[in-house]
């Protein structure tokens, strides 16, 4: 961070907001929930509990975890900052990502969880080649995760200059490293059942903010939508018609279009093959809880995501575009700065508090998956063939969480200042191409195979992240304005975009699932029908599924 | 299946109730069900983002105050997700559910 940002920073951080206010409400969350977590870890035995919370929660518990899992920094944050900015194009991603659930609910989330027990990897082997699809399963999985790992904790960096007064980079990255640290010892001592109940308390705390603060700014505008838009109009002064309008963010030229295209299909697809989500659906004792988990899912995160309609609006009309751009931590800042404007220190704290508990809860939900993945499919099954002893299983498990944490709080540290949303909207570009696919025709196609299933995963994962690094998110995207760069890498003489598309997902998620149709083709593999038999009987009727442990 | 000439293998208790009659109806059931219903609103969120990115003019206009035809569209979307939600929770719990645990009880009473 450069010396000029920096002052930048100390001069607007230190006018708003009340550090130690912002810190005890913090603290006081911490606390509450490390209670919680200690208590749940009492029960903490087989891997079906540290794994899955001992498949013991009810559909709505585990749909409120959801939507805690869901409601990510960069969700909240994020979609705030583009409507405030970007007016009605900033609303796609609350659309995408809510649409988005209907193909969990429809497709995949109770079929899964009569066919598979942890892991993604489990449905994807349970009739292919065990070894090397468990091993792209899992790849797949962890690509995904530290995408989204990045974002959270670059966003938790980002959000302690504004929040906590904290404005020098050696700061932010002790912020950094105690979030990573609290989430270790989360994760730990309390696995999936902990990890729930974090997620359960965060959502709850974020839904009501969001909803007293909706209420708030709708009061001020005599609960008239109109009226809102036309403050926001108003405040952004020439030209604020735009903000109502399609075209603000992406209506310039044909391939600002076409990508919009690309992100309205790397949303709508991504959902249902986030790791971390499709891991929450064996937290419950059967198909039907699954099935109402999502249904619980849907309702909050769709009211959720319409509260944000309203503050996204109401940013721009009470704080308006420019000054939030301007802002330390930019455009994520517009709900912490709407806080501010309307209930002072007190709502600016809380809401600050809520936006830590939820990158904390959403990392913790990451790493558990991730430790859920390395432990359960690479070392157990790939390494171990299977033979392992329970225990040593979850011992795995327990050490891939302490590495994860660690390489979190680095690449935080390094992430810190990148595009949270745009390393959000990379992983679910990842998760679209490389798992989606996989998981649609593994559930529902006879002739499916462990060719087609590794042609359809490594060919989604590699032309995901090789258009990313060829495309002007990585290099050669130049303000014309200031000539300064709005790529990743900041030397503007380093250039080697090959591609204009910001968002891979137009081309490599269309590419995976053609090529999981021409390597089941190639493959002379023998079909399985007695395993296809099982997996089809199973995943429809819930014969022979994971029962839930008993205590 | 291969083209290789294979021993015949004895058929599994899953293989036969893959077969029977009442299984091969809950699988039309469900897809029957689930496949037109996916089909409906990945074509109707198609229409809303071809329009919101290819449509500005027609999206722009006023219906009453600043509430634009693109809002209503918007807000379309989460009205159709809650209903498509509630829709297929009523079927699976009314149609679904109780065909499906009959099935399961015979089976798991073959298979153990």
């Amino acid at each position: 961070m450069s010396a000029a940002t920096g002052a930048v920073m100390a001069a607007e951080s230190s006018d708003i907001g009340n550090p130690a206010v912002n810190i005890s409400i913090f603290a006081a969350f911490v606390a509450v929930t490390l209670i919680v977590v200690l208590r749940a870890s009492r029960q903490n035995k087989s891997a079906a509990d540290y794994y899955a919370g001992g498949r013991n929660f009810t559909g709505p518990q585990n749909g409120t975890a959801i939507a805690g899992d869901y409601l990510s920094a960069a969700s909240f944050l994020g979609i705030c900052g583009a409507i405030a900015v970007n007016g009605y194009d900033g609303f796609l991603y609350s659309i995408g990502f809510l649409v988005a659930w209907l193909v969990a609910l429809l497709l995949v989330a109770e079929l899964l969880r009569n066919t598979g027990r942890f892991t993604m990897a489990d449905v994807l082997s349970f009739r292919l080649k065990q070894r090397p699809v468990r091993m792209a399963a899992a790849l797949a999985t962890l690509c995904v995760v530290f995408f989204y790992l990045l974002a959270q904790m670059a966003g938790a960096g980002g959000l302690v200059a504004l929040l906590l007064g904290i404005d020098t980079s050696g700061g932010q990255s002790l912020v950094v490293a105690v979030v990573g640290v609290l989430m270790i010892v989360y994760v730990l001592v309390g696995g999936m059942k902990g990890t729930t109940w974090v997620q359960i308390i965060k959502a709850m705390l974020l839904i009501a903010g969001a909803a007293v603060m909706t209420a708030w700014v709708l009061a001020k505008f005599g609960f008239s939508i109109s009226d809102l838009f036309q403050g926001a109009i108003d405040k952004a002064g020439e030209g604020g018609e735009a903000l109502i309008e399609p075209g603000l963010a992406y209506g310039a030229t044909s391939m600002s279009k076409l990508n919009f295209l690309s992100l309205a299909l790397a949303l709508v697809l991504g959902t249902a093959g986030l790791p971390h989500v499709l891991m929450r659906f064996y937290t419950v004792p059967n198909a039907k809880e699954a099935r109402r988990s999502v249904v619980w899912a849907i309702w909050l995160i769709g009211i959720f995501y319409l509260f944000t309609l309203v503050l996204g609006y109401g940013a721009a009309a009470l704080v308006g575009p420019d000054e939030i751009k301007a802002a330390p931590g930019g455009v994520n800042s517009a709900a912490p700065l709407l806080a501010y404007a309307l209930g002072g220190e007190i709502l600016l704290g809380f809401i600050s508090a809520v936006a830590f508990a939820t990158i904390l809860a959403v990392v913790a939900g990451l790493t558990i998956t991730a430790a859920a993945s390395f432990a359960h499919d690479i070392y157990a099954n790939v390494i171990k063939k299977g033979e392992v002893a329970p225990d040593g299983e979850v011992r795995v498990a327990r050490i891939t969480v302490v590495v994860i944490g660690i390489l979190a709080i680095v690449g935080g540290i390094f992430a810190q200042g990148q595009n949270v949303a745009f390393l959000v909207a990379l992983a679910f570009a990842v998760a679209a191409s490389a798992n989606l696919p996989t998981i649609l025709y593994s559930l529902f196609w006879k002739r499916f195979n462990t060719s087609g299933a590794l042609w359809s995963i490594y060919g989604g994962l590699v032309s995901c992240i090789g258009l990313i690094a060829v495309s002007p998110v990585v290099s050669g995207k130049v303000d014309p304005a200031t000539g300064e760069s709005l790529s990743m890498i900041k030397n503007v003489d380093v250039d080697f975009h090959l591609i204009s598309l910001e968002n891979p997902g137009l081309i490599s998620i269309p590419l995976a699932f053609v090529l999981g149709i021409v390597g089941t083709y190639l493959s002379k593999e023998k079909a399985h029908p007695e395993l296809f038999a099982e997996m089809e009987v199973r995943s429809l009727t819930g014969a022979g599924a994971e029962k839930a442990t008993e205590h | 299946m291969t083209d290789d000439v294979e021993v015949p293998v004895a058929e599994t208790a899953y293989q036969r109730a893959q077969r029977s009659d009442d299984f091969q109806d809950l699988r039309r059931r469900f897809r029957r069900f689930v496949f037109p219903m996916t089909a409906i609103f990945l074509v109707w969120y198609a229409v809303y983002v071809l329009l919101a990115d290819y449509a500005h003019d027609f999206m722009s206009q006023r219906v009453s105050g600043n509430i634009t035809v693109g809002l209503l569209f918007g807000l379309g979307q989460f009205v159709s997700t809650f209903a498509i939600t509630m829709i297929y929770a009523r079927w699976a719990n009314r149609r679904f559910d109780p065909e499906a645990e009959r099935l399961r009880d015979v089976i798991e009473g073959e298979t153990r």
